[in-house]
């Protein structure tokens, strides 16, 4: 089972799952993708060890993506 | 970390250069040679007028003094970067802890857990990542830049702050480090003795790791 998670003010929250054959499942994931994109969250997919990618739009084959806020120097 | 992809934050520092080993090199230099610039004359000052005249050394310890207090502060500034800072968020740092634990191997995991920092091994050097800052230990373990960065929602709990700078580090390792602000760079044993005592052996890790 993938999972769309969103790093919030709660530790995480997950907004969607579903699975590679689940078709509605993975179009709600999308639009709830794609509805955190528009308040400004970034999509990461970790892909391994010490690696992740920014991903802009919801990977089916993905185990994980999570929102995450910008970075910004301090 | 991944290769081939811009962290999407660069877009809003478009004047920045990009942040490489060249960059730190020279950065490294520059700020060796600025600690000599501020500490030789004072310490000169300080010789030289006990030399001419002994009845100054009162003025001189305060010379000296200066070539000792000024670079502890620059170093002081450095260290803080990874001071823990924000609101503590106690209710949701579980959740976010166990969520950060996913994304550290087992000895990362255990040395977060007990300093507060993330070790991430990258190419640029070994990286420290802490909840508004992150360290990097030169390749060689000689060196340590100290840089200011942090996720733009500090309401989030202190495990969520490090692994947002976690993710966007893994994303693209030289777009995270020309995002951030550069704070200090000198040696380790510097930074060292202004961390706080349970975030030193973070600090041993990462030379270790480095070298």
């Amino acid at each position: 089972m993938a999972r769309l998670i969103r790093m919030d003010g709660t530790g995480h929250t997950t907004l969607a799952e579903w699975t590679t054959g689940d078709d509605t499942a993975f179009d709600t994931a999308t639009r709830e993708f794609l509805g955190q994109l528009e308040l400004g969250y970034i999509g990461t997919m970790p892909d391994g060890p010490r690696s992740a990618t920014h991903v802009r739009e919801l990977p089916r084959d993905a185990d994980l993506v999570i929102m995450r806020r910008p970075i910004a120097g301090g | 970390m991944t290769d081939g992809q811009a962290l999407p934050e660069l877009a809003g520092v478009p004047w920045r250069r990009a942040t490489d080993e060249r960059w730190l090199l020279r950065w490294g230099r520059i700020w060796q040679a600025w600690t000599l610039l501020y500490t030789v004359p004072f310490m000169a000052a300080g010789v030289g007028m006990v030399l001419l005249s002994p009845l100054s050394a009162p003025v001189a310890a305060v010379a000296l003094a200066h070539a000792w207090i000024i670079p502890e502060l620059y170093a002081f500034r450095g260290a803080s970067v990874v001071r823990p800072k924000g609101p503590r968020n106690e209710g949701a740092e579980t959740v976010a802890q166990g969520l950060l634990g996913d994304l550290l191997g087992h000895d990362e995991r255990e040395l977060q857990r007990g300093t507060g920092l993330a070790l991430e091994p990258g190419r640029l050097g070994s990286w420290l990542v802490g909840e508004a800052g992150a360290l990097l230990v030169t390749p060689g373990g000689r060196r340590v830049h100290c840089y200011c960065v942090r996720t733009t929602e500090p309401e989030l709990p202190p495990s969520d702050r490090v692994a947002h700078l976690l993710l966007a580090l893994r994303e693209d390792e030289q777009g995270f480090a020309t995002v951030a602000n550069h704070a200090f760079a000198g040696a380790p044993w510097r930074v060292r003795r202004r961390l706080p005592a349970q975030m030193r052996p973070a600090l041993d890790a990462a030379r270790g790791a480095a070298r």
